[in-house]
């Protein structure tokens, strides 16, 4: 469990950090928080030629209210979102979901941009970006942009990021829906969930609903229902839509009875 | 350590130190960072470093291994195989005749996923894994069997093939009259029970530093082995050397063992050979994906137990066929978990009658070996499992049948059916204590408010005769009576220690029980403090062993609860015999009679007269400053090593009875736990253990190792399990798989004791560490059984297991849903091959698509990653692919072929990958045909993985093996139509695709 060698280099500015990635291309990975990538590089997993540690970098260390969106620099880590007191105002989904991401230890080191760069479909981060409709930005010596949750993750481990790109920030809009609710199962607290869900009233007799570990990307779908019994039925036919992986902590058929039994529970909550 | 308060309180309860709950004098140290693990101690300049190399096949045969380009990687030492070491050892010693040769390092064949293949020596450990990466080993895969029932069938693939069968070895024991009492029964109640396979995990792992010092041929080695010492000589005689010159030491502190450091013998043998090789110091510290993939693991057992019983719940007889699965080899000392256990077979039950069939059997999984409960946990979970189905099919309480079948009060010592000598107890005061008070009167009213409210709570009890200090001759039982006969038997179990008093009066101890953090320095200075009249703060207790300095035989060890019926009580005589002659020197000195002195408060005194005393220090003095002056007779100096062997440690029987150990104490537990309906986990809602494990040497230990054991068993029942698919690839190698409880899943323990010393010992303390290991997976599995009423609850219960047996039929998609082609498919993964398919639509003509598929250039540029491409007959290729998902990527050869051709229409797509990654093998069908814009393909794939990537990435690989294979297809259209590609590589692809798929109404 000792990494291959690599180049490990500690950029200055986002400029810099651009130029490097610029001159490694695919060989580079960014290091943040490293609560994924370190452990895949002493397993022998990711093979690269550099190292760009953006962690130290004071531009991307931001939590900032940018007019309807909540803008988080790649640098900041989980804990400090959670711990910043207006997070629970702001985006009070995000103060429900972080608490489950992995242990207070790792949160200590990972970052928010951290978690959805490495775009685990179970995670908890790239679920909230994506039920609430955020946007992550990317920057490169040829401009920035920004791509929807939706655009940005593409499958397991796979986000539309190009090899010269570095995630700078996440956008979680603000003010989305008047009720929020969360909840996940896993096999211990802190593990990779199994599944979860988080739930956000839009509108009157609408849900938005997004459903994390059953499908490559987390699902979000839009419920419209007129009475309770409405939701039972739209959570049912969800559940035929997810990929249905399997491992050996969940069958796909277990998967979607846990969406059966947890999502109005979640619903529920979030209406109330 | 306690205010002056507390100690003047704890004196007025307990006159002696024995007995006293004292705070370990190991923690400060501990705590504060300066344990002195095997890694911190220093090596000798020149020390190389060694990594292993390990085989992703879980069976293969061994083709080639070309070292060439490792050897010439800078750093590197050397590398050795197999063949190196079958020359320069001799293969491990095993307990059993049939041919199951086991070297160091893989000879010829792997035989489970993580044998270690070869071992790079180099100047670090970065440089030795570099250079593994670049050893070429060809390996030619053979059929895996995983599944010990499997295993025997006829057919089956031998692990060994020399051994002719799966099965290596085969006994049947019978006691009394079982034919008669199933026939005089009112019923008979059977359940089959299934004990899964784990593991206990220290949180430091195996470390060996060995040296071969040329000037004398000998070995000299630091390790954290834990014992038995009867490995030492397995060790000796793999290196065709005396023990004497096999020179084995201990470090003094340990991050843990239970039981699995044991397992690090065959790695001492292999860096002794290492460092024989290359002439220097060789160090090898395994890290944690070596120890979950392949270090040890208690042994899989699968038990056929059936009771004839009376309609008030009486057990008559037992029947039991214990089907042991021991992995690819049976490293000594296996197969001890199948016999250590065999006198207390009848557990804490009055059962005359006993049927008993071992079987062992062995398939390509890790071999297993000690861990802590060593065949308790496996004998337990099947007879108590039992008794709460004789509850349910006699319509009784499951209470009502242990107290119908409780041994009484009266009758020990008590010889079991099967030859144990039960030496002391009172298990129905104990139950009552345990379920009193109100106690399981709360639990039921729990359950019955829970049932009521359509919740899913059960209560489960368990009762364990646990077993302390086994007899070196139980596993002689595993042979014949006549065998037995022949060859001599074996017997007894020696504990040695040494108690030392040097000019000053200052006091040491040495004995033969290598520290593994249970707080043994601490007991053993409050046994000598005791007999020497000093504080245990005056005891110094060194437990590092020297193989060529200290006391050892062949029983020594940490191990089987041997420390407070065997090591405590050789201490005890040690310092007893230092105190007579103490005494002896101080009557002279103070001119009285022996009888008349005591040795207290540091000083000796005269009983008679206490005014009349001398200090300690100065009567130790005595024995070394004037030897001539001691009492006629008396030998000089004060040094005393006394061994302890207790005579009921007889050899098994010619009727094969067996007093398998000294002592046993009784655990008996009962818990309420609760079953979330929405998420199918089982939380534990109140656990009480009552013990009775004879007198408590220390209680504050005695609640530590409980807690421990607790964990531990509560691991078993629902978290912690090696997971084997069908094809024998390891799948739960990393901490994120193999699931240790943390802080947040442990429940509340209520411990109870009462006390029955041990007639059988001078301390009257029996063991009581792994107790709670034999208990809580019945006691749990009772529970869950109760609350879901079920017969056959799989351990560990985890959520999908609990979710079998609560979902019943799904229903059938509602009218006009979409369902993702997945979730229409029976479950994707069943153990087995991870499967898949799709369709795919590219604007290109059907002949065109097709040639591309037969044409190498086409497949060179379609195939993910290629380097190169080398055809190798027709349509067979071998290629160097660089192949991953996201941010994992590696570097494999692979092997394609083509077949079944039906031209223009479909194909046979067949392949294998191998790399530092792992290994994968699958194949797939693709059929083709022509649409309004081009070809459509549709794809159907079944493809298994092994090695590393299915050990640490098991969650992921259903998605990882669709993307790979996507990305085939994707290179496909590329290459027939670049135009639509311009688009592609944009990442509109993925969505082009999921439009297409969605009009199949599939997600892949």
């Amino acid at each position: 469990m000792k990494p291959r060698p690599f180049n490990y280099t500690r950029p200055s500015s986002v400029a810099e950090a651009a130029d490097a990635l610029a001159h490694y291309g695919e060989n580079a990975r960014i290091l943040a928080g490293g609560q994924s990538l370190i452990a895949m590089l002493n397993l022998r997993l990711v093979d690269v030629e550099a190292i760009i540690d953006i962690s130290q970098l004071k531009e991307l260390s931001e939590i900032q209210l940018k007019g309807d969106v909540l803008e988080v620099g790649a640098a900041v880590t989980q804990n400090r979102l959670l711990a910043w007191p207006e997070l629970e105002a702001c985006v009070p989904l995000l103060a429900k979901m972080l608490p489950w991401v992995g242990h207070f230890q790792t949160r200590n080191r990972g970052t928010i941009c951290g978690s959805l760069s490495h775009a685990d479909p179970s995670s908890e981060i790239p679920l909230a970006l994506a039920l609430l409709g955020g946007s992550v930005v990317l920057r490169s010596k040829r401009g920035t942009r920004t791509l929807t949750a939706d655009q940005f993750q593409t499958g397991v481990l796979s986000t539309a990021r190009q090899p010269d790109e570095l995630v700078v920030a996440a956008n979680f809009p603000l003010n989305m829906g008047s009720g929020t609710a969360f909840r996940e199962t896993a096999r211990r607290h802190g593990d990779f969930a199994i599944v979860g869900i988080g739930a956000v009233k839009a509108v009157a007799n609408e849900i938005r609903l997004g459903i994390g570990g059953v499908s490559a990307r987390p699902f979000v779908s839009s419920l419209r229902f007129e009475k309770a019994s409405d939701i039972v039925a739209e959570i049912e036919k969800l559940v035929w839509q997810f990929d249905g992986y399997e491992d050996m902590h969940a069958t796909p058929r277990m998967r979607r009875d846990l969406v059966r039994h947890m999502a109005p529970l979640v619903i529920e909550e979030a209406l109330a | 350590m306690g205010s002056a308060a507390d100690a003047e309180l704890t004196e007025n309860i307990s006159p002696t130190h024995v007995g006293r709950a004292l705070p370990r004098k190991e923690d400060a140290a501990l705590l504060m960072g300066k344990g002195r693990y095997a890694d911190d101690v220093p090596v000798p300049v020149g020390t190389l470093v060694a990594h292993v190399l390990r085989s992703p096949h879980a069976h293969a045969l061994i083709k080639k291994i070309d070292s060439g380009r490792a050897l010439a990687h800078p750093g590197v030492r050397t590398i050795l195989t197999g063949e190196d070491i079958a020359k320069l050892s001799d293969p491990f010693l095993t307990a059993v005749k049939e041919p199951l040769p086991q070297w160091a390092l893989a000879v010829e064949r792997v035989r489970y996923v993580g044998e270690a293949v070869a071992l790079v020596v180099a100047s670090d450990r970065y440089v030795a894994e570099d250079a593994a990466e670049l050893i070429d080993v060809e390996y030619e895969p053979l059929t895996a069997i995983i599944d010990p029932r499997e295993a025997v069938r006829g057919g089956a693939s031998l692990v060994h093939e020399d051994a002719g069968s799966n099965s290596v070895g085969f006994r049947e024991f019978s006691y009394g009259d079982s034919d008669k009492a199933f026939a005089e029964a009112d019923k008979t109640v059977s359940v089959t029970v299934e004990y899964p396979r784990n593991s206990f995990t220290p949180m430091e792992c195996f470390v060996v530093v060995a040296e071969y010092k040329p000037a004398d041929q000998s070995y000299d080695v630091l390790s954290n082995f834990q014992g038995p010492f009867s490995a030492h000589p397995v060790m000796a005689r793999a290196l065709k050397t005396p023990g004497s010159k096999l020179r084995l030491r201990t470090p003094a502190d340990s991050g843990g063992s239970f039981g699995i450091k044991l397992s690090v013998f065959p790695y001492i043998v292999l860096m002794s050979l290492a460092s024989r090789v290359v002439g220097s110091p060789v160090k090898w510290v395994e890290d944690r994906f070596e120890h979950l993939l392949a270090a040890s693991s208690g042994p899989n057992r699968i038990t056929e137990i059936e009771a004839a019983v009376m309609s008030d719940g009486k057990i008559t007889a037992l029947r039991m066929d214990q089907m042991e699965d021991y992995g690819a080899f049976l490293r000594a000392p296996m197969p001890g978990p199948l016999y250590r256990m065999h006198g207390a077979s009848t557990g804490a039950y009055d059962i005359q009658n006993l049927e008993i069939t071992n079987r062992i059997i062995l398939t390509n999984k890790a071999p297993a070996a000690l861990i802590r409960g060593f065949g308790g946990p496996q004998l337990y979970l099947a007879l108590e499992r039992l008794v709460q189905r004789i509850a349910i099919e006699l319509e009784l309480d499951h209470i009502d049948v242990i107290r119908r079948n409780l041994l009484p009060a009266d009758v020990f010592p008590y010889k079991t059916p099967a030859g144990a000598l039960y030496d002391s107890g009172d298990y129905p005061r104990a139950v009552e204590e345990a379920v009193g008070d109100g106690r399981l009167e709360a639990l039921k009213k729990k359950r019955d408010e829970a049932r009521a409210a359509g919740r899913h709570y059960g209560i489960g009890f368990a009762t364990v005769v646990e077993p302390g200090m086994s007899n070196m001759g139980y596993l002689s039982t595993l042979i014949p009576a006549s065998v037995r006969e022949r060859v001599g038997d074996k017997n007894g179990a020696v504990s040695l220690a040494t108690v030392n008093v040097d000019p000053l009066g200052a006091v040491t101890v040495t004995a033969d029980a290598p520290v593994q953090g249970q707080g043994h320095a601490t007991v053993l200075s409050q046994i000598v403090a005791d007999q020497l009249g000093l504080d245990p703060d005056d005891i110094s207790v060194n437990l590092e062993i020297d193989t060529q300095k200290d006391q050892w035989s062949i029983a020594s060890g940490t191990y089987s609860c041997r420390f407070s019926p065997g090591t405590a009580v050789a201490t005890h005589l040690a310092a007893e015999r230092i105190r007579n002659k103490l005494i002896t020197i101080a009557a002279k000195q103070l001119n009285t009679l022996p009888e008349d002195v005591e040795l207290s408060g540091g000083n000796a005194r005269s009983k008679s007269n206490p005014d009349n005393a001398i200090p300690f220090a100065r009567v130790a003095g005595t024995a070394h400053w004037s030897p001539i002056m001691l009492p006629d007779g008396m030998e000089p100096g004060l040094r005393e090593t006394a061994t302890w062997c207790p005579p009921e440690l007889e050899p098994p029987s010619k009727d094969d009875k067996i007093n398998t150990s000294l002592t046993y104490g009784f655990v008996f537990d009962m818990c309420g736990v609760e079953i979330d309906p929405v998420t199918y986990q089982v939380r534990v809602d109140r656990y009480v253990s009552m013990h009775d494990a004879g007198k408590l040497l220390n209680p504050l230990i005695a609640e530590g190792q409980i807690k421990g054991a607790f964990v531990q068993g509560l691991a078993t029942a629902l978290y912690e399990e090696f997971v084997y698919d069908d094809r024998g690839a390891f799948l739960s190698g990393t901490f994120a798989d193999y699931l240790v409880p943390t802080a947040s899943e442990v429940p509340a323990l209520e411990i109870m004791h009462i006390e029955s010393p041990s007639p059988f010992t001078p301390l009257g303390a029996k063991g009581l560490a792994e107790g709670n290991c034999m208990s809580v997976p019945a006691c749990i599995a009772n529970a869950i059984a109760d609350a879901l009423a079920v017969k056959d609850v799989l351990l560990p219960a985890s959520p999908r297991r609990i979710h079998a047996l609560m979902a019943g039929d799904e229903q059938v998609p509602p009218e006009g849903a979409t369902v993702s082609q997945a979730s229409s498919a029976p479950a994707s993964r069943d153990g087995r091959d991870i499967t898949g398919g799709g369709s795919f639509e590219v604007k290109a003509p059907l002949a065109e698509v097709w040639r591309s598929l037969l044409d190498p250039d086409a497949l060179r540029d379609v195939i993910p990653g290629c380097h190169e491409l080398h055809r190798e007959g027709e349509n067979t290729y071998r290629a160097d692919v660089s192949l991953g998902v996201g941010p994992v990527r590696g570097r494999f050869k692979a092997h394609v072929a083509l077949s079944d051709l039906e031209i223009e229409r479909a194909a046979r797509l067949a392949g294998s990958l191998s790399g530092p990654l792992g290994v994968a093998s699958g194949g797939g069908h693709v059929r083709l045909s022509a649409t309004a814009i081009g070809t459509r393909l549709d794809y159907d794939y079944a493809v298994t993985v092994s090695g590393t990537a299915a050990a640490v990435g098991g969650r992921l690989l259903d998605g990882a093996a669709e993307i790979i294979i996507r990305k085939f297809f994707e290179g496909l259209a590329k290459h027939v139509s670049p135009q639509d590609a311009a688009d592609v590589s944009g990442g509109g692809l993925t969505g082009l695709w999921r439009r297409i798929l969605s009009l199949f109404g599939g997600s892949r």
